[in-house]
């Protein structure tokens, strides 16, 4: 079985964002890269799967400028056996990535693609989805626990009211949540051998995409800021003030 | 504007996050609801009786007796045709189906509405919610998720829509339900309640999670938790607030041994008072707490509970 999976590089999740003064959007200049942390979570359950010899080749591959060239060796070094790099300076929306990724499948004819349910940058949740649809493929969403046999993934899904489990059938697309698993750090010896792994890169127009941006940022601004309240001394001022101040009990 | 928003539902009583989505398309324009599923028509009634829909469309099929995005997407596409905007939840019911609408009919999805500025023009959370950003759509049509706790709930009853049966030939066998295991509580259900008592890594054991029923009891609140109270088993997946759980945003919130990580804050900073009692007083949580108690969570838990009775 050969599995594919998609790794976005994003603003490290213990980074406290700035938003610019203009109003452009988000400051990254200087700001410490991540590889987004739910495809973590796909990484690691693909080479689990590698390793437990169900899964034969493992392909990560990446959407960005240059330096998604960074996210993709960090996969090869969780254990990823080679890479795909498209390369781009375009903006690139959920939409966009998943007819990018498509190319990618109908060229490498992967039975499974693994990505983390959303970026954290953009919190969108869409491009898993969206790649299933435009594969014409089920979907396995949020995914918590998979088990794989030769036809079928059976997939339990982290959904509002508890769990549920799904049968989906072979090839799918599955989008990783928190509890799937928890993602290795990468050795020294792993991170030294994945600087020789291939990574093939490609251009949007090698594979036939064309750019367009459907979502004009028109501004980004700051959310408006709680102010800190006080710190009372004692259980019965907490439901005193609860009671004549906030008014809500 | 025409809106089709669909509903969510458990085929015996409507999510009361439909309400709110309901009001974000009544800022679009006209509003029907879409129900599907099997044994529903109490919950298409419900949809009728909202205020401010005007056609709610009903499709009832055994099939359906489990949503499965690879069998609604196919039918939103088609009814989108009659439609410019197409809204659900920005539950993990609508973020499952949506995007798979949107690739469909090759539009850009708006994931998370929080503002309608225009028919063409929304503001949405990004980064945990740590910015907001304002975005013009260009797509003739428009695939949405509402953040549901950004907009108030439609009336429930005064509206009179008409109610349209319709069948829709649809099946696949990509994916099949299972099994679901769903958390059966008497509670209030967590995204719409009007107290939340949350507790995180704070509590220590599954046991002293339990701490927290007695003070929901008492203020007859939903609980919740923390990812490092999840991730530690202390409770149930389901029970996650934050920028990749649950967002609410309830009258009261009540953090207990909750640190204050800005994933969590993602999740409950809307929320109208917000209270937290941990024993580090460094804790972030308290930058956002409206009232703090710096103290032993076990010695005041009881207290809480025991002052609110009275």
């Amino acid at each position: 079985m050969k599995i594919l999976v998609a790794v976005k590089r994003v603003v490290d999740f213990n980074v406290k964002i700035r938003v610019q003064a203009d109003g452009s959007g988000v400051n990254t200049d200087g700001v410490k890269m991540s590889m987004n942390p739910f495809d973590e979570i796909a990484v690691e359950e693909a080479v689990r799967l590698k390793e437990a010899g169900i899964a034969s080749e493992v392909i990560a591959i990446s959407i960005g400028e240059g330096k998604a060239q960074d996210t993709i060796r960090t996969a090869l070094a969780l254990g990823a056996d080679r890479g795909i790099h498209i390369q781009t300076d375009d903006v690139i929306e959920p939409l966009l990535a998943a007819k990018t990724l498509k190319e990618i499948v109908d060229r490498e004819q992967p039975d499974l693609v693994m990505l983390g349910k959303q970026a954290i940058d953009d919190d969108a949740n869409q491009t898993p989805q969206m790649l299933a649809a435009l594969l014409g493929w089920g979907q396995g969403t949020f995914a918590s626990s998979l088990e794989i046999s030769s036809t079928h993934v059976t997939v339990v899904r982290e959904i509002d009211g508890g769990l549920e489990t799904l049968s989906l059938k072979l090839p799918c697309v599955i989008s990783t949540d928190l509890r799937l698993n928890e993602p290795r750090y990468a050795s020294l010896p792993n991170i030294m051998k994945a600087k020789k792994k291939p990574i093939e890169t490609f251009s949007l127009d090698d594979l036939g995409v064309a750019a367009s941006q459907r979502l004009q940022v028109i501004t980004v601004e700051e959310p408006p800021h709680r102010q800190a309240g006080q710190i009372v001394a004692s259980v019965s001022e907490l439901v005193e003030k609860l009671k004549t101040q906030a008014k809500v009990i | 504007m025409r809106t089709l928003v669909l509903a969510e539902h458990n085929a015996s009583e409507l999510n009361a996050n439909t309400l709110n989505t309901v009001t974000c398309a009544t800022a679009l324009g006209l509003v029907d609801v879409l129900v599907v599923g099997h044994d529903c028509v109490a919950v298409a009634k419900e949809c009728a009786a909202i205020e401010g829909v005007g056609n709610v469309l009903c499709i009832e099929d055994a099939k359906h007796a489990h949503p499965l995005a690879e069998t609604l997407a196919p039918i939103l596409c088609a009814l989108g045709d009659n439609y410019e905007a197409l809204l659900a939840p920005a539950s993990t019911f609508g973020k499952n189906i949506m995007p798979r609408v949107a690739a469909l009919l090759d539009v850009q999805q708006i994931s998370d509405v929080c503002e309608v500025i225009d028919e063409n023009t929304f503001k949405r959370p990004i980064y945990a919610g740590n910015a907001i950003a304002t975005v013009r759509s260009c797509d003739a049509k428009k695939v949405i998720t509402v953040r549901t706790t950004a907009f108030d709930a439609a009336l429930p009853t005064g509206g009179s829509a008409a109610i349209q049966s319709l069948s829709f030939e649809t099946g696949t066998d990509l994916s099949t339900f299972v099994s679901s295991q769903l958390t059966q509580s008497d509670r209030p259900e967590l995204t719409s309640s009007s107290v939340i008592v949350s507790g995180g890594r704070g509590l220590g054991s599954i046991e002293s999670f339990a701490l927290l029923e007695q003070l929901a009891d008492t203020l007859d609140a939903a609980i919740g938790a923390s990812r490092a109270a999840v991730d530690a088993g202390f409770a149930p997946n389901d029970y996650q607030i934050g920028q990749t759980g649950k967002v609410v945003a309830p009258d009261l919130y009540i953090a207990v041994g909750i640190s204050g990580a800005i994933q969590h804050l993602a999740g409950m900073k809307d929320s109208r008072i917000i209270v937290a009692i941990n024993n580090d007083p460094d804790a972030p949580i308290f930058k956002v707490a409206d009232y703090g108690l710096v103290a032993d969570l076990f010695e005041v838990l009881p207290e809480l509970a025991q002052a609110l009775e009275q």
